[in-house]
C-alpha cells in the first residue's frame, strides 16, 4: 500500500451510506405504498395548491398597482427569503449538533482515514439536506407562483435553483461554524445541553433579523410623509448585508429583466468565502471538539421539584399511569433538546403577542369595528397555527422518544391505552392553559366582542384538543425511534404530513364557522338581532363535531397503530 | 506495532487515564483486562483517533497517531465495544463503503468480501439490509469489516458480546491466525479463560493505570502469588466482592 501517497476517501464514498440509505427507504415506501401515498399527495398537492393560489392572488394584485406593485413584490419575496433565512439558520444549528457531534457513524468515521474536508463536506451534505428540504418544499409553490405572474420563462426553475443554492448553504456553514465554535468553548462534554445556548443564541437572530425587516411599515402607507417617502421605503432593501436581499435580487432581476450581476456575485462569492472559512474552521477546531463532546455525563437533576408536586396531585391515578407521567416529566425537564424549546416558545409567543398589538388598528384613522371583529376572528388561524406547531414540537415526538425502552413498557403490565392517554393529556394540559392565555390576551389587545371572545376560545379549546391528538398520532404512525436528537423529530416527514393536516383542520373550521361570524357582524352593525337557522347552527356543530372526530379518531387509530409495531 | 508514551485523558477533574506507557510488539496478541470504568475503552478509542488523549503519545507501526492521523489509521482495523452499522444499508454495501473508507480499491475486493461473508456465514444475507441482523451478526459484520482493507493491527473492545459459540470460537481462530501472520491484535475482555487461552501477554488496568502486565508466568512473579488462574490474580490485583454483601441482596 501506498501509504504516504494516501489521501483519504473521496467525498462521494463517505456520503455513499447515506444515499443508499435514502434509495432503501424510498424502494420500501413504494413497497408500501397505496391509500397513504395516495393520501400524502393529496395532501401535499392541497398544501402546495393553497399556497400557490394566495400568493398568485396577491401577486396579481401587486402588479395592478401603478408605481409600486413591483417593489411590493420584491418586498414580499424579500420577507419570505428572510422568514426562510431565519428557519433555515436555527434548524441548521439543531442538525449540525446533531451530525458533527451526536450521530452515530461519527465514531466509524473518526476512526478511519477520512481527509478532513472531506469529512466536513460529507457532513456539511448532510446537514443541510436535513435541515433545508422543508423550506425547499415550501418554496416551490411561492416560486412558481412568481415565476407565472411575472413570466419568468421556461429557465425560471434554473434561476431559481441557482438562488437557491447558496441562499442554503450559507445558513449551513455558519449553523455549523456556530455549533463548532460553541462546543470548543464549552469546558465539557453536554453536546445535547449546548442545544439550549444555541436555539437562546439563534432565537435572538431571529428576533433581530424580524426587527430589522420592520414588516409593519409595510401596511402603515400613512405613517409616512408623503407616498415618495413610502417608495424610498420600498426600493431601499430591508438590509443590503442579508443573504436573502441578495437572492430576492438575483430573482427579481431576472423576473424584472435587469441585467445586473452584483446579487449573483454576492450570493456566490459570500457563500465560496464562507465554505472556505468554515473548512479551514473545522479542520483547525473539529478534533478537539469532537473529543471533547465524548466527555463525561451531565449531571441528574432538573424536573425534581416539579416531579414531586405532580406526584402529590396525581395521587388519585393509579401508581402505574402516575409514574409513567411522572417519568415523562423527569425526562422533558432532563433532556435538555427538549426543554430548551420552552425557551424557543416563550420567545415566539412574545413576538407574536407584539406583533398583534403592532396592528394598527387603533392609531391613525379609526379602523371600522366590523373590521377589528374579523381581524380577532382571523387571529384564530394565527393562533391555531403556533399551536399547532407547539403540539409538533411537544406532542409529536413522544411516541418516538420512547424507542428504545419499548420493550420495557410492552414487557409491563401498562397497557397500551393508558400510555396513549397519558402522552395525551401531558401534552395537551398545558397547550390548553396556552390556547386559552393566547386567546384571551389577544382578544383584550384586539378589544373584540364578547361574542368573538366566546367563539374564538371555544374553537381554541377543541382545536387544541385535536391537534394535540393528530401530533401524538402522527408521532405514532411516522416514528422515528433512531434519532438522537428529540428536536430533529418534528423536522422529520411525519412531522410535516402533521402540520400540513392540521393546517387543513384549521382552515376547514374557521370556514364552516365564517358563515355565522359574518351574519352576527353584519347583525351588529345594522343593529338587527342574528335568527339563528339551521343555515347558521349547521356548520357551527359541524365544526365542533370535526374537531371531535379529530380527536378521537386518530387516537384510535395510533393505538392500533403502536399495538401493531414491532420493537 | 503500537507504542503508548505517558497516555492520559482527563475529563475535567477526573482522569481516565493515567500516564500508561505500553508497546506491544509486531505478531502478539495482546489483552487488556480491569474491572468496568479502568479506562480501557478510553485507551482503546484514542488509540482508534476517536478521542484525543489530555497528553502523551500514540504510535502505529511507527507513526505518529497526532502528526499523520490519516497514514496512521490506515493500518489499523478497529472494532468497537457497540457496534454500529447503518441501518438502510446491506451487509455487502457496508463491507464496500468500509473498505473505500480505508482505500482499498483492488480488484480482488468483491471477492475479499465474499470470502469475509463465507468466514462470518452472512453471505445469505449479503444483499439484505442491516437493520434486519441479530447484535451476532452485526458483531461478525463490524468484525468483518475491520479486516477487509488487510490492516496491521486490529484493535478489538469485548470483541465475544453478542456471538454464539461458534461464533466466538472463529474468532479466537481467526484472530490467532492473524498473528501467527505478522499481524497485531491489541483485546480487551472481560472473559478472563479467553485471555488466558489466547493472550501471548496481558495488561491489567484499573483507575486509568496499568497495575501489572507480562506473560502469565511474569503476571504471578509481579504480584508474588500462588494463584494459579487469571481470575484468582485478577481479583487479587483489582478487589472482589464481600460474602456480607451477596447475602444482604439475596436476604440470606
Amino acid at each position: 500500500m501506498a501509504l504516504r501517497k494516501f489521501r483519504g476517501p473521496g467525498l462521494w464514498i463517505v456520503l455513499g451510506p447515506k444515499w443508499q440509505a435514502a434509495r432503501a427507504r424510498l424502494r420500501e415506501q413504494h413497497a408500501g405504498a397505496g391509500p397513504r401515498m395516495v393520501l400524502l399527495a393529496l395532501l401535499a398537492v392541497g398544501f402546495w395548491s393553497g399556497v400557490f393560489g394566495i400568493v398568485y392572488r396577491v401577486l396579481r394584485y401587486f402588479r395592478g398597482v401603478a408605481d409600486i406593485g413591483d417593489l411590493l413584490s420584491a418586498k414580499l419575496l424579500g420577507l419570505a427569503l428572510l422568514a426562510f433565512s431565519s428557519i433555515l439558520l436555527l434548524s441548521n444549528v439543531i442538525t449540525a449538533l446533531s451530525s458533527f457531534f451526536l450521530a452515530k457513524d461519527l465514531d466509524l468515521l473518526a476512526a478511519s482515514p477520512v481527509h478532513s474536508i472531506r469529512f466536513y463536506l460529507a457532513k456539511l451534505v448532510e446537514t443541510t439536506l436535513h435541515s433545508s428540504w422543508m423550506v425547499a418544499l415550501l418554496a416551490v409553490p411561492l416560486f412558481a407562483a412568481y415565476g407565472i405572474v411575472y413570466g419568468g420563462g421556461p429557465l425560471w426553475p434554473l434561476v431559481v435553483v441557482a438562488a437557491f443554492i447558496p441562499f442554503l448553504v450559507l445558513p449551513a456553514v455558519v449553523g455549523s461554524a456556530l455549533t463548532l465554535l460553541l462546543v470548543n468553548v464549552v469546558p465539557a462534554r453536554r453536546a445535547k445541553e449546548l442545544l439550549s445556548l444555541i436555539v437562546i443564541g439563534a432565537i435572538g437572530t431571529l428576533a433581530l433579523l424580524l426587527r430589522l425587516a420592520q414588516p409593519e411599515r409595510l401596511i402603515r402607507p400613512e405613517g409616512f410623509r408623503s407616498l415618495a417617502d413610502f417608495v424610498a421605503m420600498l426600493q431601499a432593501p430591508t438590509n443590503p448585508l442579508l443573504p436573502s436581499e441578495w437572492a430576492m435580487r438575483m430573482l427579481m432581476n431576472w423576473l424584472l429583466r435587469v441585467a445586473d450581476p452584483w446579487p449573483v456575485v454576492a450570493l456566490w462569492g459570500t457563500a465560496a468565502v464562507a465554505l472556505v472559512v468554515g473548512g479551514i474552521l473545522f479542520r483547525w477546531l473539529y478534533r478537539h471538539a469532537f473529543s471533547k463532546a465524548q466527555e463525561g455525563a451531565p449531571p441528574a437533576g432538573g424536573g425534581r421539584r416539579l416531579a414531586a408536586v405532580l406526584g402529590t396531585l396525581l395521587r388519585g391515578l393509579p401508581a402505574e399511569r402516575r409514574e409513567f407521567i411522572l417519568k415523562d416529566t423527569r425526562l422533558f425537564f432532563r433532556d435538555a433538546t427538549q426543554w430548551s424549546q420552552l425557551i424557543l416558545l416563550g420567545v415566539l409567543l412574545v413576538v407574536y403577542l407584539f406583533n398583534i398589538q403592532a396592528l394598527p388598528l387603533f392609531s391613525g384613522d379609526r379602523v371600522p369595528t366590523p373590521v377589528v371583529t374579523l381581524v380577532a376572528f382571523l387571529n384564530l388561524g394565527l393562533a391555531g397555527f403556533v399551536l399547532a406547531a407547539i403540539a409538533a414540537r411537544f406532542l409529536f415526538p413522544s411516541v418516538s422518544l420512547e424507542g428504545r425502552q419499548m420493550w420495557l413498557l410492552r414487557s409491563s403490565p401498562l397497557d397500551l391505552r393508558s400510555m396513549l392517554w397519558s402522552k395525551y393529556w401531558i401534552g395537551t394540559v398545558p397547550l390548553l392553559i396556552l390556547a386559552l392565555a393566547i386567546t384571551l390576551i389577544t382578544n383584550a389587545i384586539l378589544r373584540a366582542s364578547p361574542f368573538i371572545t366566546v367563539v374564538s376560545a371555544g374553537t381554541m379549546v377543541l382545536f387544541t384538543l385535536a391537534a394535540s391528538a393528530l401530533a401524538l398520532s402522527f408521532g405514532a404512525f411516522y416514528p422515528r425511534f433512531d434519532t438522537e436528537n428529540a428536536a430533529q423529530i418534528p423536522t422529520s416527514f411525519g412531522g410535516l404530513v402533521y402540520m400540513m393536516t392540521s393546517v387543513i383542520l384549521l382552515a376547514l373550521v374557521i370556514m364552516l364557522e365564517a358563515p355565522a361570524v359574518a351574519t352576527r357582524i353584519q347583525a351588529e352593525q345594522a343593529g338587527t338581532t342574528v335568527v339563528w337557522g339551521v343555515g347558521l347552527l349547521g356548520p357551527l356543530v359541524a365544526a365542533v363535531v370535526l374537531c371531535i372526530a379529530a380527536t378521537l379518531l386518530p387516537l384510535r387509530l395510533a393505538l392500533a397503530r403502536m399495538e401493531r409495531l414491532e420493537f | 506495532m503500537i507504542t503508548l508514551t505517558s497516555l492520559t485523558k482527563r475529563y475535567g477533574s477526573f482522569t481516565a487515564v493515567n500516564g500508561v506507557d505500553l508497546t506491544i510488539r509486531k505478531g502478539e496478541l495482546f489483552g487488556f483486562l480491569g474491572p468496568n470504568g479502568a479506562g480501557k475503552t478510553t485507551t482503546f478509542r484514542m488509540i482508534a483517533g476517536i478521542i484525543l488523549p489530555t497528553s502523551g503519545r500514540i504510535e502505529i507501526g511507527g507513526i505518529d497517531l497526532g502528526r499523520q492521523p490519516l497514514v496512521a489509521k490506515r493500518r489499523l482495523g478497529y472494532i468497537p465495544d457497540r457496534p454500529f452499522v447503518y441501518d438502510k444499508i446491506t451487509g455487502a454495501e457496508f463491507l464496500r463503503f468500509v473498505a473505500a473508507l480505508y482505500g482499498a480499491h483492488d480488484p480482488s475486493l468483491e471477492r475479499r468480501i465474499d470470502e469475509l461473508l463465507d468466514l462470518f456465514e452472512l453471505v445469505p444475507w449479503k444483499n439484505q439490509l442491516t437493520e434486519s441482523y441479530s447484535h451476532g451478526m452485526r458483531q461478525k459484520l463490524i468484525i468483518a469489516s475491520a479486516f477487509v482493507h488487510r490492516p496491521e493491527v486490529i484493535v478489538v473492545d469485548e470483541p465475544m458480546v453478542g456471538l454464539d459459540p461458534k461464533g466466538a470460537r472463529l474468532l479466537k481462530d481467526l484472530f490467532r491466525q492473524y498473528v501467527n501472520r505478522g499481524g497485531t491484535v491489541l483485546m480487551s475482555t472481560h472473559t478472563l479463560e479467553v485471555a488466558e487461552g489466547m493472550c501471548d501477554r496481558i495488561a491489567i488496568m484499573q483507575g486509568g493505570r496499568i497495575l501489572a502486565r507480562g506473560t502469565m508466568a511474569e503476571l504471578r512473579e509481579q504480584t508474588a502469588s500462588g494463584a494459579s488462574s487469571l481470575e484468582d490474580l485478577f481479583l487479587r490485583l483489582t478487589g472482589g466482592f464481600r460474602d456480607h454483601q451477596l447475602d444482604s441482596i439475596l436476604g440470606g
